[in-house]
């Protein structure tokens, strides 16, 4: 077993579990069984990014995608209560124009990216910032990050920002009939607002 | 049997086109339509980081992260939209969004 045989194995290993996965999540009866196999098709593509050498990228892959976006996902369709057995009638209908479409797609693409040509002296040569030998992935992705692409860095934190608010606002809603406890209303009582004397007469009721 | 370019640009090619596939198969369900866009911006993100190898250079990894975190943010807008739409209408069929056309 060479490397470059273990190389492919498990590159064919992962892309078919992708591919497999991915076909899963848009055939599966149940959503919370797609939103599985998105996980799986995610931890998938991490090692396929692994595999080519861009470690801090398959970390992040498994972090922000699994962690985060999965996790809402699974959130989601958990907390809406559809009933999706009445969404999956009726389907037969988009089937094949999809189908069609998506074989006519797959084919211009593949047809386009074998036919293209590398200039040899184009490749891997006339390129802005090469990977740095020596140092560690996460590293040269921070030094490039902090200094070229400052500015492109701030705007995905704000990016980030934007969609948080924009989450918050969307949902959160004032209810009714919620006892809450207002305490500067509690401070704010005192034994002559909060006490009233009557004067009752004998006899009488109140 | 060395592993090129080519083979991780038709890994991604075929990706995408199961996103779209899957997007026109769940024309009822938001939330997979969603899940496919997901599996498309991870076709996209597949081939910069290939070609990012297979060229040298480092900035494939970086264009990448921002896709990641623009794919963080529509899913994150996506759902809230879905959750507000889902509590006012209590369905998320897509046909039944056409309420605010003019």
């Amino acid at each position: 077993m060479t490397p470059a045989l273990i190389e492919a194995l498990l590159f064919y290993l992962f892309a078919f579990m992708t591919l497999g996965a991915a076909g899963f999540v848009v055939r599966a009866a149940n959503p919370v069984h797609s939103v599985l196999y998105l996980i799986f098709a995610f931890f998938n593509t991490a090692a396929l990014f692994l595999l080519l050498g861009a470690e801090f990228l398959a970390m992040i892959q498994i972090i922000v995608y699994v962690g985060a976006v999965a996790v809402l996902f699974l959130f989601v369709v958990m907390m809406l209560n559809i009933n999706f057995t009445e969404i999956r009638e009726n389907l037969a209908r988009y089937w094949v124009i999809g189908f069609l479409l998506g074989m006519v797609l797959l084919i211009e693409l593949i047809a386009g990216i074998s036919s293209y040509q590398y200039a040899p002296e184009a490749w891997r040569q006339a390129v802005a910032n090469p990977i740095p030998g020596g140092v560690s992935n996460t590293e040269a992705l921070g030094v490039l990050i902090y200094t070229d692409y400052i500015y492109a860095f701030q705007t995905a934190g704000l990016i980030l920002l934007v969609a948080m608010i924009g989450a918050i606002v969307l949902t959160h809603r004032k209810r009714k009939g919620v006892k809450k406890q207002n305490i500067t209303q509690q401070i704010r009582r005192t034994a002559k607002n909060a006490i009233e004397v009557k004067k009752i007469e004998p006899g009488e009721g109140v | 049997m060395m592993i090129g370019l080519l083979h991780y640009l038709v890994l991604a090619a075929s990706l995408f086109t199961i996103g779209i596939f899957g997007i026109f198969l769940n024309r009822k369900n938001v939330i997979i339509m969603l899940m496919s866009i997901e599996l498309m911006l991870l076709a996209v993100n597949i081939n910069l980081v290939a070609f990012s190898n297979y060229m040298n250079d480092l900035v494939g990894q970086i264009f990448a992260l921002f896709v990641l975190t623009v794919a963080a943010a529509e899913a994150a807008i996506g759902l809230a939209i879905l959750v507000v739409y889902s509590r006012r209408r209590g369905s998320i069929e897509v046909e039944d969004i056409n309420q605010m056309k003019g």
